[in-house]
């Protein structure tokens, strides 16, 4: 007999469209969540766009920040309640363009909390605009010839930005495969181990496809990131205090 | 109970400590700095939180996240940072979360200056942020009303969960006055069973809008703020049993406004003084029962434009006229005060005056 595994957060089906990555990371963290027996504590704050349709689906207290201010909530949530985990989950429109300040300084001053950023280098929800963290040429309905560096500069690395601060995690990992999902689960992990050790700051930024804004098929999607995105966005951990989890 | 000496900026945040404020987030602007400085000291004595936030917008919003972890909790600001709270209010007042603003006026528009001014009105009492919703606005005229204003503050965001502005200025930031500080309150933030402490055992706790769950939002958020209109209303009356005239002022201005009467009334001029000492709701009710005496009114502002004028105008039906002494950027003389609703009195008694 075969039993079908379902982390106790993920309550409902999500909601994403076909192809989307939010889904996957929405597993690998609740599954994460129950294996550090997280899932009864945490609490959320949430962005504006795709991630706020984890509002109904994703079973732990949750915060509805204001575009781009998740990670100031995070703040207040986490020193009011230090014990509690406390972690935000946005996407890079949210996290690096509107709230790019307020992402910052929660790590320069290395707040005791996780922040998943979801890169897929486009406004999703509303509809595919340009994002900080779209590639150079990228076409989106905000860039209709292909983003022009010379006027709307260069793809933010939010990694490059965080990795000299004080901190306790940076990780970035992608969603295209087995493999890689398996060691974005592990930085994720270790984000949290981090938090919950009082490690200080830990943020993972996650690579994910959004085949429907990007027009391309979900395969065709998955090997755009491996081929195209990582070279702008290098995988791997580039801050670690803590040392190995034990996975 | 001994009375200590207190600026008005540090006695509002002492109060707020001493009504069981547990976290502030805010960033420093003039002349509301000082609420920072105290607090930074203060709230680790109490075992609370201070953080110098980046700006405003991460400022209110780390309240908001607090007050959804159900604690009491605190942003000030003044002028253009006021502006940049906006976004958090709306959200705040949208979550039904409780919370305390204050606004320390300063004058005008855009960068302006740091010395006093009630140029904020509009913003303060129609709603400064998008969407339905409106805020209880306390204007104290004193540093013991700070105080006293600061802690109803707290109890009424507690009991609407609703933000609740304190709308000081400059002036009344800046003066020292004696203070009859309460005792300390502890809040539970526990209390609360919509706190964010993590979902335990129950079901999942979703703070955000609350229009997501209630049915016939509407009729509900119509209610909720109707209901805080009807009962809230708090106002002072001075002298108006006979008025010819009665003056409309809050706050520091109202305290001139006071020595005008009693300047007048020596001359034989008989002004009253109706001073709001909630914005939102206007106390309408306090111009419903005038005597039949009262031919005309007259805000005194210190902005360039009239503002109160609006609020007095639809508390009367526009039944009489309102004339306004606006003092703009300079704090009027009592005397001056008098003058003009001397010559506004004779005005009106022929039936016009211009302003």
């Amino acid at each position: 007999m075969v039993e079908r595994l379902i982390p106790t957060a993920l309550v409902e089906d999500n909601k994403f469209c076909p192809g989307c990555g939010h889904g996957i990371i929405n597993r690998i963290l609740a599954e994460v969540l129950d294996e550090m027996k997280l899932t009864d504590k945490a609490i959320g704050s949430m962005a504006v766009g795709c991630a706020c349709l984890m509002v109904d689906t994703f079973g732990v207290d949750w915060i509805q920040s204001p575009h781009g201010r998740a990670a100031a909530l995070a703040t207040g949530i986490k020193r009011c309640r230090p014990e509690n985990p406390v972690f935000t989950y946005q996407g890079d429109g949210d996290s690096m363009s509107i709230g790019f300040s307020e992402t910052m300084y929660a790590a320069l001053r290395n707040e005791n909390i996780t922040a998943i950023l979801v890169n897929n280098g486009i406004f999703g929800m509303t509809g595919g605009q340009m994002a900080p963290t779209s590639l150079p040429g990228q076409k989106t309905v905000t860039s209709p010839m292909g983003r022009n560096t010379d006027l709307t500069g260069q793809p933010l690395n939010i990694i490059n930005q965080m990795k000299d601060l004080n901190i306790g995690y940076l990780a970035r990992g992608s969603v295209t495969s087995i493999k890689n999902i398996n060691r974005v689960k592990k930085y994720i992990r270790n984000a949290f181990e981090t938090q919950m050790s009082g490690g200080g700051y830990s943020m993972v930024e996650i690579l994910s496809p959004c085949p429907t804004n990007w027009k391309m098929m979900p395969d065709k999607s998955l090997e755009h990131i491996d081929n195209t995105v990582t070279t702008y966005y290098p995988l791997g951990e580039f801050v670690k205090k803590g040392g190995d989890s034990n996975e | 109970m001994a009375l200590k000496l207190m600026k008005g900026n540090d006695a509002l945040a002492e109060a707020a400590v001493r009504a069981g404020c547990r976290f502030f987030g805010g960033y420093p602007i003039t002349p509301q700095s000082e609420i920072l400085e105290y607090l930074s000291k203060r709230m680790p004595e109490v075992g609370g939180h201070f953080v110098q936030s980046e700006s405003e917008l991460a400022g209110i919003s780390m309240v908001h996240g607090a007050a959804a972890a159900g604690f009491r909790t605190m942003t000030s600001s003044s002028g253009p940072g006021f502006s940049l709270l906006q976004e958090g209010i709306s959200y705040i007042a949208s979550a039904e979360l409780p919370a305390v603003i204050i606004n320390v006026q300063r004058y005008g528009s855009g960068l302006g200056d740091i010395f006093q001014a009630q140029g904020d009105y509009f913003q303060a009492v129609k709603g400064g942020g998008h969407g339905d919703y409106r805020m209880i606005v306390y204007a104290p005229a004193s540093i013991q009303e700070n105080v006293d204003f600061t802690t109803l503050a707290f109890d009424k965001a507690d009991e609407y969960r609703n933000p609740v502005l304190v709308l000081s200025d400059a002036s009344i930031a800046s003066m020292m006055e004696p203070v009859d500080l309460p005792e300390m309150h502890e809040h539970d933030p526990n209390k609360n069973p919509e706190a964010a402490r993590g979902k335990g055992d129950g079901p999942f706790k979703r703070i955000t809008s609350t229009m997501y769950y209630i049915e016939d939002f509407d009729t509900y958020v119509k209610k909720k703020y109707d209901t805080m209109a009807a009962n809230e209303e708090r106002w002072e009356s001075i002298q108006v049993e006979d008025a010819e005239l009665v003056l409309v002022a809050y706050g520091i201005t109202s305290r001139i406004c006071k020595e005008a009467v009693m300047l007048a009334r020596e001359k034989g001029i008989k002004l009253g003084l109706i001073r709001p000492i909630t914005l939102w709701p206007f106390p309408a009710k306090a111009f419903k029962a005038l005597p039949d005496t009262v031919a005309s009114f007259m805000t005194v502002e210190l902005s360039p434009m009239p503002m109160i004028q609006e609020d007095v105008l639809l508390s009367l039906d526009a039944r009489k006229p309102v004339h306004n002494f606006l003092a703009g950027m300079n704090i009027p003389e009592p005397i001056d005060i008098v003058e003009k609703a001397a010559d506004c009195i004779k005005q009106t008694a022929k039936g016009a005056c211009n302003g």
